[in-house]
């Protein structure tokens, strides 16, 4: 099979795509922490995020929050096809400011928690999550 | 999808004025993802719930925002403070509208 100069371009253009896309995603979960935090500094310290080091199945992962002194507390999963994960909200009744649920994860990647205090300040934890089989379908 | 969803919580009937419990909830929902497609390439759409809320006497204890990647039957476990006796209303929103929602009563002893 020989390549006309239509085809050279299409396939470069199709590899320089394939390169991209993959920081694309990576983007999406830090606009999608941007678009919580406001482009305000983001601390670290204060906030635990407590996750499985290894998940045999992305369809449920058990994740603990907890951030003393939050208002609310975002998780964002960077290697999913939409970032956002889930948002606590706690109220005047809460009892302390954390929380556990069970989440999905399409594969490897970091799991990051950010936390907005009640001072306005913002906090941060990751952790990366091994997945053995992803939680999104095919 | 209205089908088959049922509410459960796990809250003490009795706590001491001004304690900290452990509550624990679960909703039977598949929580579609958007992201899924069925065995002839088609997308299957979304159908989350998208909100969950838990409040006692009026005053709001959690307000949750879930997205797609929430797994099926949503389970959370968190903690409230009990000030005195009442109603504990756990409220879950789906996308397609419907509203499920469950009461458990506390006392004070």
């Amino acid at each position: 099979m020989e390549f006309s100069r239509r085809d050279t371009l299409a396939l470069g253009l199709g590899v320089a795509v394939a390169t991209v896309i993959p920081f694309r995603a990576f983007a999406a979960a830090d606009e999608a922490i941007a678009a919580f935090t406001g482009g305000a500094d983001v601390g670290a310290g204060g906030i635990t995020l407590t996750a499985p080091e290894i998940a045999e199945n992305g369809n449920t992962v058990p994740i603990a929050v907890s951030a003393p002194g939050a208002a609310t507390i975002m998780v964002f999963a960077s290697g999913n096809p939409t970032p956002g994960v889930v948002t606590f909200n706690f109220g005047a009744l809460a009892g302390d400011q954390s929380a556990s649920t069970r989440i999905r994860l399409a594969g490897t990647q970091d799991v990051i928690a950010v936390a907005k205090m009640a001072d306005g300040s913002f906090v941060q934890a990751s952790s990366t999550v091994k997945v053995t089989i992803g939680g999104c379908g095919g | 999808m209205a089908s088959g969803v049922k509410p459960r919580v796990k809250a003490p009937k009795t706590a001491a004025a001004g304690e900290t419990v452990t509550i624990k909830t679960l909703i039977s929902h598949k929580m579609e993802s958007g992201q899924r497609k069925d065995g002839d390439g088609n997308p299957i759409p979304r159908s989350i719930i998208n909100r969950f809320t838990c409040d006692f006497n009026g005053q709001n204890v959690i307000d949750v925002t879930l997205e797609a990647a929430i797994s099926t039957n949503p389970y959370f476990q968190f903690d409230a403070v009990i000030p005195d006796a009442g109603d504990m209303v756990f409220t879950w929103y789906d996308d397609d509208g419907s509203v499920y929602d469950t009461t458990k009563s506390i006392a004070i002893g």
